[in-house]
């Protein structure tokens, strides 16, 4: 038990002010948001900026909140890219396949 | 391979006795979970979003008053719950009680605010729209199964993760759990919010009324 407890490194990540920086700017992107829903932009180029809007304040969080950014590589690499992957995966056909009846003219 | 490896020759960081990635195992648990989760929510969210763009006539019901500004409100309360749960973890890694105890009561209030703002909203749609999972007063069928599944199971989450937090804040006051317990409780609700990053502009702000 000991020696597996002092093979865990504790840490201080971040400070309070780092925190709060954090948390101002996750409520910026999400001010800019709301704003870009306003304006009058085709479903996919929302869908597009959205998302990466989405994909930067999940960095954030991920990062600073979830303290993976001062965890050691190796736990980065074990979870985010088998992550990723599967995502990527499941968006393979996603575009083409999607807009298919929009291209098609049906509508 | 017929003789057996002398003992203390080959160390290996998966033999035991150590902690590969330098935290604890239930640290990692929580972490291999979040990365199951997360699928799970990108599925439906992926789904979601095919079905959204295969769909040039889908409803677009919300408007500023209430929808947008609620959702909006509870975007900022989940935000600020993830502050205050970051700054528990914190103060229980320095080995303040009392502070710990304070954020994490402050976190649950704001999770328990965010399920019963959310509770009015399906209110609003189920009795004064008449919205269900299979029909809805504005077209698409699929508007009504999609929501309620997304945000129904992410509701779930933050109702568990309220839960979750009041016994490892119980724990912690008696003891009984330790700083990396309400760290690992952190872990769980930050993925909360982190799926709601998702969920808040793709389900509320890509159906923005804009007539209104």
């Amino acid at each position: 038990m000991s020696a597996h407890n002092a093979a865990i490194e504790t840490h201080e990540a971040g400070s309070t002010k780092l925190f709060a920086i954090v948390w101002f700017w996750l409520l910026a992107f999400t001010g800019i948001e709301v704003f870009l829903a306003y304006l009058r932009l085709a479903p996919v180029l929302m869908l597009t900026i959205l998302i990466g809007l989405s994909l930067v304040k999940a960095a954030l969080i991920i990062s600073y909140f979830m303290h993976l950014r001062f965890e050691r590589l190796g736990l980065f690499l074990l979870l985010i890219p088998a992550m990723v992957f599967c995502i990527c995966m499941m968006l393979i056909m996603f575009f083409p396949d999607s807009l298919r009846v929009v291209d098609l003219g049906v509508h | 391979m017929s003789q057996a490896e002398p003992e203390g020759i080959i160390e290996s960081s998966w033999s035991g006795g150590r902690a590969p990635f330098a935290i604890s195992s239930n640290k990692l648990g929580m972490w291999l979970f979040i990365i199951s989760d997360s699928l799970t929510f990108s599925a439906l969210l992926v789904a979601y979003a095919y079905v959204r763009l295969a769909n040039p006539d889908w409803p677009r019901p919300f408007e500023i008053w209430p929808a947008i500004a609620k959702s909006t409100l509870m975007t900022l309360i989940l935000l600020s719950s993830s502050l205050t749960m970051v700054l528990g973890v914190a103060s229980a890694h320095r080995g303040d009680r009392a502070k710990t105890i304070k954020y994490l009561i402050w976190t649950m209030i704001f999770g328990a605010a965010f399920v019963v703002i959310h509770a009015t909203e399906w209110y609003t749609l189920i009795v004064t729209e008449h919205v269900t999972p299979w029909s809805n007063p504005w077209g698409v069928p699929l508007f009504g199964g999609t929501f309620f599944g997304l945000t129904g199971l992410h509701m779930l989450h933050v109702t568990i993760g309220v839960v979750y937090l009041a016994i490892v804040a119980a724990g912690f006051k008696n003891d009984k759990y330790d700083a990396t317990d309400v760290e690992v409780s952190g872990l769980y609700w930050h993925f909360v919010d982190l799926v709601w990053m998702f969920i808040f502009p793709l389900l509320y702000l890509m159906s923005v009324n804009l007539k209104g």
